[in-house]
């Protein structure tokens, strides 16, 4: 009895200290709490006197940005705000929308189902990780929205979704309403597997050749054109009032690509030659379907008449070349080439590092072909939210959208600025005054993990910990879930 | 002067299991390997972007004009001229008499900055790390290799080259990786047609990766092991440590044997060892040695190493060199800085931690430079990020001026070039950079380029692939 009295102590103990620690970076925040904070949160905000980087309709010199209940109320000079509102000073500062990064991995916990060519079942919807400190990382670059692609080691990958990075919250609060979810597809060598062994024990994956790869495609959505037929048969069927016809079997393969044909879901592309991008066109305007963004699309600059035809958007990285043999011929020119070719553009990061700094990746293209520097902030704002069809939300400063911005300490085109302050939806999700603030409490909490039990030397009690191991770095395209470090 | 030291590094240069070959096959199988890599490289390469293959443009006579020179050892001259001849800087100054001969280069509203240099790469050495093995020639087989020179399998004619310069990066510590010592690393110039005219010191240093109890590699090693837990995983690093000592220290004494046989030829004749021989000049303290370490722990540990065993060492990495700040200035161990664009090492980092650090060290009197980073494979192509990686730095505390040292005149100094190189004075090499802006700005364009007094034009395989495809219609 007394065992179970000090057992129970000791569970409310740690309950109590494992909310108190609940580590939000140094936000304690408990669901009570955080309910609080949001209902205390002030519903206006005003920055003041800040240069404004509207992107859609120029820079706006000594103005001001209203916030009210999430969405921008009004931008312009000596704005008035009510009682109550968080008024911040921007003298000096910058004011740009937060940054949206049309390639990314962050958040979740798996990549790549890789174990079959056609993997449209899977979403990543599934495996969003809230806690993911790099989500964190990234709001402190400036970026609040993220396209969460699953990998790219199948020609028909899984279901991705738009997230916005509201750190802190549950993951269901991340995605961005309203937002059409997309599906991975990826061509050249990752598909083929060309630079991964077989896991051991496991015969090599077909398709192993370019070939094969226009076929898994083909023969996919000859398989969901057939099912569509189905269901349009029954649905029919049922109109009419027959009850003879039965309803097919569902298929969770092929039901995203029938979306996909319905124009329900977009279809990003991962790509390197140009040959291949001109393959998933063909196949494409075959099959009646669009490619909303080509991903990476390194070779992009080869066939930029042919993409901009198509109507598909460009997602490339601003510089990342050399490092594979398909990789070899790229150029950091193939923003601007595509760009003035008219296809849409915006620069990616495929990494946790590279998504916390997208305003180098987009200053470089004023180096790399002379984009203006609208042009330039274009390629992370408002042309990635075109690509996802967002643009109505967010990407510029304008009237009536969301309140995703971000306040930086110089022109975020230059390398010597930062973010001091980032919201999305009028919250403020990151502060570097208050990230400073917190940090002496940070400390002290680490000083305390550091004398509790499992971390205290065999010679005073503990046990020989084990081996630290690396964190597995989810942020890569290629990365292959198979246990296995496939580099 | 460097090419007599160059034809050293030739006679020298092995690979790990040379010590049980004669001296003239060793020379035989050099020269042969070294054809066949520059061959099958080649090969490799679709079309070969660099420009007048084979011919070094001349080291020409130039006067740049009405620039604003930023010298880096000194003041900036608002207005001012620098004159380069002969393959050096003969003059720069406000008021600088332009010797006639020379060819004006008028630089009006530009800026003159003495090249960028790289203290972290493996450019020359890697040209497609994955899929392309054949191109990739930086990790030799075994854990000790003290006598793979990086010089050795440079290709000159890397496309990666003319990439990294024309954005104004005109010198490299180009090295070696893999195993406990991977090899040694060459200063090179990014510009010439043969490894040789490329080297500034053909062999600047020592690498060696510390051994240490987590980490990929001890990873491999633990499961090649057997090893469980983390007291058996420092037990199994420190075997490498004493595996590493023991070979520095039969380094040391076949430097002596050597020595007493030059000056007395009755004693005994000792045995050649290429392997041993090669570790001579760096367990005398003559050449640093930079050893890779990242975590507090391993800092520590390689700095008393490379004390007890009289090296001379610098530290390659150091994304915790801030923790251990105080110890690296007590024992006045530079850092060539790696992680600033790096993801933090923990997860409870703060997220500037990586972008603070050179700041930390600069305030702390540690001497320093910024690298792009040599973690491994993709680093290469990112080596032309070189400044944005100092601007990075100066977002986050490091004066801007300091920024600029930290990827020119620091690693110079650090290297122990900086008689020749990482600034703009009279006497040293001309490797100059003019630009229409700040040299760490990423908008920044480069208008001349001078390597070693050549000018260079400011094409590269990126360039050559943007002109053939720009009007494709």
């Amino acid at each position: 009895m007394r065992d179970k009295i000090k057992r129970l102590i000791v569970f409310t103990i740690s309950l109590a200290m494992f909310s108190a620690i609940n580590p939000v970076h140094g936000q304690t925040r408990t669901p009570d709490n955080q309910a609080e904070q949001r209902r205390e949160a002030p519903t206006e905000t005003l920055i003041r006197n800040a240069t404004v980087l509207t992107i859609s309709h120029g820079t706006l010199q000594n103005s001001d940005v209203l916030i009210r209940r999430g969405k921008i109320a009004a931008v312009g000079q000596n704005l008035k705000a009510g009682g109550g509102a968080r008024v911040i000073d921007a003298t000096g500062k910058y004011v740009m929308p937060g940054i949206i990064d049309c390639h990314s991995h962050t958040m979740i916990d798996a990549i790549n189902e890789g174990t079959v060519s056609v993997s449209s079942m899977v979403n990543v919807k599934d495996v969003l990780n809230p806690t993911d400190i790099a989500i964190y990382r990234e709001l402190a670059g400036g970026t609040t929205t993220a396209n969460v692609l699953h990998g790219s080691a199948n020609s028909i990958g899984g279901q991705t979704i738009v997230v916005k990075l509201k750190y802190g919250r549950p993951a269901s609060e991340f995605i961005f309403p309203g937002a059409l979810p997309g599906i991975k597809f990826a061509l050249g060598e990752n598909p083929k597997r060309s630079n991964f062994p077989p896991l051991p024990g496991l015969q090599r994956r077909y398709p192993a050749t370019r070939m094969g790869v226009e076929e898994t495609i083909r023969d996919a959505f000859t398989r969901a054109v057939d099912y569509k037929k189905d269901w349009d048969d029954y649905r029919a069927a049922q109109k009419r009032g027959d009850k003879s016809v039965l309803p097919p079997r569902r298929d969770l393969q092929l039901e995203p690509l029938v979306e996909v044909l319905e124009g329900k879901r977009y279809v990003h592309a991962h790509s390197y030659r140009a040959d291949e991008i001109l393959m998933l066109i063909n196949v494409a305007n075959e099959f009646g379907f669009k490619v909303r963004t080509f991903q990476h699309v390194l070779e992009g600059y080869k066939v930029a008449r042919e993409i901009a035809e198509h109507g598909a958007g460009g997602s490339t990285f601003s510089d990342w070349w050399g490092y594979k043999i398909e990789a070899y011929d790229a150029t950091p020119y193939n923003t601007a080439i595509m760009m003035r070719a008219g296809v849409v553009v915006s620069v990616n990061s495929d990494s946790n590092e590279l998504a916390r700094r997208l305003n180098i990746e987009a200053a470089k293209m004023m180096k790399y072909g002379d984009l203006t520097e609208e042009e330039a902030l274009k390629l992370i704002t408002l042309n990635p939210a075109i690509q996802l069809g967002i643009q109505d939300r967010v990407g510029t400063i304008d009237l009536g959208k969301d309140a995703d911005v971000v306040i930086w300490n110089g022109h975020p085109l230059s390398v010597y600025s930062r973010p001091e302050t980032t919201f999305i939806d009028g919250e403020i999700f990151f502060d570097r005054q208050q990230d400073i603030a917190r940090r002496a409490d940070m400390e002290r909490e680490r000083a305390q993990l550091e004398q509790a039990e499992p971390n205290r030397p065999p010679a005073q009690g503990g046990t020989a910990p084990t081996i630290p191991r690396r964190r597995p770095s989810h942020d890569t395209d290629d990365e292959w879930d198979g246990g296995i470090d496939q580099r | 002067m460097r090419r007599r030291k160059a034809v050293g590094s030739w006679q020298l240069a092995v690979g790990s299991y040379a010590r049980f070959v004669s001296f003239s096959v060793i020379y035989f199988v050099v020269v042969a390997v070294s054809f066949c890599s520059v061959d099958s490289v080649q090969a490799q390469q679709p079309s070969d972007p660099t420009f007048q293959q084979g011919v070094l443009p001349p080291m020409g006579f130039y006067a740049i004009r009405n620039a604003r020179i930023v010298t880096v050892s000194g003041p900036e001259i608002e207005n001012g001229t620098v004159v380069i001849r002969n393959g050096k800087i003969e003059a720069v100054g406000a008021n600088v008499t332009v010797p006639s001969g020379a060819e004006m280069i008028d630089a009006r509203g530009l800026r003159v900055y003495p090249g960028m240099i790289d203290a972290g790469t493996s450019l020359g050495l890697v040209e497609v790390p994955e899929g392309a093995p054949g191109t990739v020639d930086a990790s030799e087989i075994g854990e000790m290799n003290p006598n793979a020179q990086a010089l050795v399998a440079i290709n000159p004619h890397s496309a990666h080259i003319a990439v990294t310069r024309v954005n104004g990066v005109t010198t490299v510590l180009t090295m070696p990786e893999g195993g406990i010592i991977s090899g040694q690393a060459a200063i090179i110039n990014l510009n010439g047609t043969t490894p040789r005219e490329m080297a500034v010191v053909p062999q600047a240093a020592l690498v060696i990766t510390f051994p240490r109890a987590a980490g990929r590699r001890a990873e491999f090693i633990a499961e090649q092991q057997g090893v469980t837990n983390l007291a058996q995983a420092i037990e199994a690093a420190n075997r490498q440590v004493e595996q590493l000592r023991k070979l520095l220290r039969d380094a040391e004494a076949y430097g002596r044997a050597q020595d007493a046989y030059a000056h007395d030829k009755n004693l005994p004749r000792p045995s050649q060892d290429v392997v041993l021989a090669s570790l001579v000049p760096f367990v005398r303290g003559e050449r640093p040695v930079v050893i890779r370490a990242d975590r507090e722990s391993e800092i520590r540990a390689a700095v008393r190493f490379a004390e007890e065993m009289r090296l001379k060492p610098i530290i390659l990495g150091g994304d915790d060199a801030w923790k251990v700040a105080s110890f690296l200035k007590e024992h006045n161990v530079p850092v060539i800085v790696t992680g600033t664009l790096d993801l933090p090492l923990r997860e409870d980092d703060y997220y500037d931690t990586l972008y603070t650090n050179a700041a930390r060290l600069q305030q702390a009197g540690v001497r320093f430079c910024i690298s792009s980073g040599f973690t491994n494979s993709e680093t290469n192509s990112q080596v032309r990020n070189l400044p944005f990686e100092a601007g990075m730095a100066a977002a986050f505390g490091l004066p801007k001026d300091e920024a600029l040292k930290a990827v020119t005149l620091y690693p110079a100094q650090i290297m122990g070039v900086a008689d020749r190189l990482g600034s703009i004075e009279a006497g040293k090499m001309a490797n100059i950079v003019v630009t229409d802006g700040d040299l760490l700005e990423a908008r920044t364009h480069v208008r001349y380029l001078f390597i070693e007094g050549r000018q260079l034009p400011l094409t590269s395989r990126h360039t050559e692939l943007y002109e053939q495809f720009k009007n494709r219609r």
